[in-house]
């Protein structure tokens, strides 16, 4: 529930013609709640525009995966090409949002989102190049880590991905926008308190004076 | 060029050969010649492909067969045999970040001296690299690639080896056939000469050094 909620609430920041690169897992959910009259173009950095929906049973084309190698399908329209020119559309600012996961964040907008050392060591991918380019990047994720402990902090304390590179947080709890004065709280979920996020995050959070509900 | 079986393409590989690897998850990799580089057991390999796919696919049945000495890649999350033989120290990874390893490839096969990317600044990706102000913004300097090999996954070649590749297979088979000492391509079909529109020629045939398969 809490990850539909999040993806939900991405969604409604998507604007019409935005092109949009969503990371695997809940990220990839935002898809299922653009918001009706927007229509927005999905990037899929191993080389497609105008990704659809996955792949029904039967339907699967060996050749035409997403970046978590499923089975997709395109839509009419959709367009092909190699990484290297896949990577000139993201790191080259033609890319007007991202959406990712992250294991940490922190108050300056540091994300730290593909290696814990010794643990788990998958590597970044496309992540860096995406949070880098992307003129937009948004971090989708569970407020705290399993633990219950923050994972928005003063400082991030595992390999960073990017650096400043976080415009903005989306939880279960709360909407936070990174600004250069550090985090803002814009938004908090209907029922949860501002103490309640101000405690599950080890970040100072300013709370913005037109604080609203989602 | 020439129109070989997969045992002659594959005969000068030898251990301690670098191979570039085409493909995205496997897709876009020429399965077929992996598996007679499989076969063949050639040992001590250094091999360049965006990921190590699973045990059972791509460049992950060579990682699984320990033929792999190194791996320069982007994601190896897939294979948890890669992240194994990581760890206790039987295998090296690279991590690249993507778009910094396909313009690392594109710049070996293009004749630059390497690319100025803001990707991985401020982080361990810039550990030992030059980096460089332009205009008030830092960049990496990330410096080319080159191998030995590359394998190619096309999906239909004409007999002049000019590939065309569907949907989601060009990955990082174009920019590869350009920046290896020997190509060589696997497709699924092969066509006479002048079958594949000039347009939609994804790789022309001169990079091509050894064209295999066509049975499906």
């Amino acid at each position: 529930m809490s990850k539909e909620k999040i993806a939900r609430r991405v969604a409604r920041d998507l604007r019409d013609g935005d092109v949009v690169n969503l990371g695997i897992g809940l990220p990839t959910m935002v898809a299922d709640y653009v918001p009706e009259g927007i229509e927005i173009t999905l990037q899929s950095e191993n080389g497609i525009l105008g990704m659809g929906p996955l792949a029904g049973e039967g339907l699967a084309n060996k050749y035409l995966i997403n970046s978590g190698g499923q089975n997709v399908t395109v839509l009419r329209g959709a367009s092909y090409f190699d990484s290297a020119f896949s990577f000139a559309i993201i790191r080259g600012g033609h890319v007007d949002m991202t959406v990712l996961g992250a294991l940490q964040v922190d108050e300056k907008g540091n994300l730290a989102s593909h290696i814990v050392p010794g643990k788990m060591v998958p590597g970044m991918g496309g992540a860096m190049d995406l949070v880098t380019g992307s003129k937009k990047v948004v971090i989708a994720m569970t407020h705290t880590a399993k633990d219950g402990s923050p994972k928005i902090l003063k400082s991030i304390n595992l390999p960073a991905t990017a650096i400043h590179a976080v415009d903005e947080i989306v939880t279960e709890l709360a909407v936070i926008e990174v600004t250069d004065d550090g985090l803002v709280l814009k938004e908090v979920a209907e029922g949860v308190s501002v103490d309640e996020v101000i405690a599950k995050t080890e970040a100072p959070l300013k709370v913005a004076d037109d604080l609203k509900t989602f | 060029m020439k129109i070989v079986s997969i045992k002659d393409a594959i005969a000068n590989i030898h251990d301690g050969a670098t191979i570039m690897v085409g493909g995205f998850l496997a897709c876009g990799t020429p399965e077929p010649i992996i598996d007679a580089l499989v076969e063949k057991g050639v040992k001590d390999l250094t091999l360049i492909c965006n990921d190590t796919a699973t045990p059972t696919t791509g460049i992950g049945k060579l990682v699984a067969n320990n033929q792999v000495k190194k791996v320069i890649a982007t994601h190896i999350g897939t294979n948890p045999i890669t992240g194994q033989k990581m760890n206790d120290g039987t295998m090296e990874v690279e991590l690249s970040p993507q778009g910094t390893l396909a313009e690392r490839i594109r710049s070996g096969g293009a004749g630059l001296g390497g690319v100025l990317t803001p990707t991985g600044v401020g982080t361990e990706v810039a550990d030992g690299k030059q980096v460089i102000n332009i205009d008030g913004k830092d960049y990496l300097l990330e410096k080319p690639l080159r191998a030995d090999f590359a394998l190619i996954g096309a999906t239909i070649a004409d007999e002049k080896g000019n590939l065309y590749f569907t949907a989601t297979s060009k990955n990082f088979n174009t920019v590869m056939a350009t920046a290896a000492d020997v190509v060589i391509a696997g497709a699924d079909l092969i066509v006479p000469v002048g079958d594949i529109q000039p347009e939609n020629v994804a790789v022309p045939a001169i990079f091509v050094d050894y064209l295999v398969g066509g049975e499906s």
